[in-house]
């Protein structure tokens, strides 16, 4: 089976991710409440709000992880629902790795490029183990002999490992040290500059407010504040913007 | 950087001029989940030394119990405790079968990989049955041996019991297997909701068992509660193939 043709490079590639007026009801509780909003290639979004305003249950529906209950997620021509098969043009970092950690590094990025098809697995692999700095890392180290940070190195590996068009990254950095936040930061600088989406969900607005072009803030399930600016938004301005959509 | 790779860059590893992926076809995604899994086992032999040991505990205990004086007991007793062994470990190694999927939230990126979820149930339940059968070999060997129980001259009817046992407890133990990925109270609650639902697996593993090691075989019985085992393996790879993906998506 190829790839779907958006995965592989086409119009669509360079499309944005649409979020249209999704709803999420879990039991009685609304979780997102008419959701809308366009995330751009080549610009991070950065998803903002307290705890419980629905930004993870956001991401996770974007990721196809999760149902919307009402609403739809479009990327061009393409609507990406849960278990699409267009789901191989997404990458997705979240709070843990993703990975097999009874395996080493490379064994891990060989699986999952076994999954996804890429053709050139072996190179792609030793190539991006050398860009995230775990290219001398011991070939037989189980990663779960590996520091967090270099997990979520690795984890980084893995969601690009097959040239998504779409990253998607929940709290990537709430177990790096200062050094690995600096470097998550270059690595989303990164994939921004080739053109992806990068979708952000973060509690860090200092990060935030570095990388992100594009601000969306979530309060109890509904957007609040949805607004970009050509370059990133600055400390002061965001949390300005923060204080005041999440005030009351 | 690797010779051949597209250079890393915000020219060279765009999306766009990426070469196209072939996705692997479903006999292929379900070998490669089987064959990680097992290549992990391999490597650690976690599950094939827990479930053996307890299995091997198991028998000999058993045997203390069940041999007096030389006198091995009646065909009924050694086909209970062949497959009450059997049982037990089995529920070690299902215990565990999810367990590398849930570390670093494996499965979250496995459900994003573009392969069918069917194709991952059915190489998690291929890895099980192969991890089970691995243990079972020995286990057999053993109660032949401690039990003086003949299986030797029906290996094929043995085997084929084994077999059908095997598939039907692993597809049911793989689906709660992955329902309680997410509970930290997994490993009792497992035993608890399997050990009711394979009971009829049990009665007939049991019985068959017993008809062909009886000084007397009844092949016809036999045959009998083969087919029957054959049918509940039906009903529990239908039920586990639309119960799989709500339960491994969370949904």
């Amino acid at each position: 089976m190829t790839l779907p043709a958006a995965a592989a490079g086409s119009s669509t590639a360079r499309a944005p991710l649409e979020v249209s007026h999704v709803g999420k009801v879990f039991g009685r509780r609304r979780a997102l409440v008419d959701v809308s909003a366009t995330m751009r290639p080549g610009e991070i979004t950065a998803i903002l709000g307290p705890n419980g305003a629905g930004k993870s249950t956001l991401l996770s529906i974007v990721a196809t992880l999760s149902a919307a209950t009402s609403g739809t997620v479009s990327w061009g021509e393409v609507e990406l629902r849960r278990n699409s098969p267009h789901r191989a043009s997404l990458g997705y970092v979240g709070h843990e790795p993703g990975l097999y950690l009874d395996l080493p590094a490379l064994d891990n990025l060989l699986f999952f490029a076994s999954l996804y098809g890429v053709v050139d697995a072996p190179a792609r692999s030793r190539a991006l183990l050398d860009r995230v700095g775990l290219g001398d890392v011991p070939s037989d180290a189980p990663v779960r002999t590996f520091s967090r940070g270099m997990m979520q190195r690795l984890g980084l590996a893995r969601a690009i490992l097959h040239r998504p068009s779409i990253l998607l990254f929940d709290e990537p950095s709430a177990a790096l040290d200062p050094a690995g936040v600096t470097w998550l930061a270059t690595e989303l600088a990164h994939e921004r500059a080739a053109g992806r989406v990068v979708v952000l969900v973060t509690h860090d607005l200092d990060a935030a407010a570095a990388l992100a072009e594009h601000i969306v803030i979530l309060r109890r399930g509904r957007v609040v504040r949805d607004e970009r600016r050509e370059s990133a938004w600055g400390a002061a301005a965001l949390r300005a913007a923060y204080d005041e959509s999440c005030r009351g | 950087m690797a010779e051949g790779v597209p250079a890393e860059g915000p020219a060279g590893d765009e999306p766009s001029p990426a070469p196209p992926a072939v996705v692997p076809g479903f006999l292929s995604q379900t070998v490669r989940i089987a064959a990680k899994d097992l290549s992990i086992e391999w490597k650690s032999r976690e599950i094939l030394f827990t479930s053996g040991f307890l299995a091997v505990v198991v028998v000999l205990v058993f045997s203390f119990a069940f041999v007096v004086g030389g006198t091995p007991p009646p065909s009924t007793v050694v086909a209970g405790i062949l497959w009450v062994a059997i049982l037990l470990s089995g529920v070690v190694g299902l215990g565990r079968a999810f367990d590398r999927e849930r570390d670093g939230e494996a499965v979250r990126a496995l459900l994003l990989a573009p392969i069918s979820r069917t194709a991952i149930f059915f190489g998690k339940l291929s890895a099980t049955v192969a991890l089970m059968l691995t243990v079972e070999v020995p286990v057999t060997i053993l109660v032949d041996v401690f039990f003086n129980a003949r299986l030797a001259g029906h290996a094929g009817r043995i085997a084929l019991f084994l077999g059908l046992g095997t598939i039907g407890f692993a597809t049911v133990g793989s689906v709660f297997s992955a329902a309680l990925l997410r509970s930290k109270s997994r490993d009792v609650l497992l035993s608890t909701l399997l050990y009711p639902i394979v009971v009829p697996l049990l009665i007939a593993g049991a019985r068959g068992t017993a008809q062909v090691l009886d000084v007397a075989p009844d092949l016809d019985a036999a045959t009998f509660w083969t087919q029957f085992m054959a049918v509940v393996d039906v009903a529990f790879l239908v039920v586990g193939l639309w119960a799989f993906e709500p339960v491994i998506t969370g949904e």
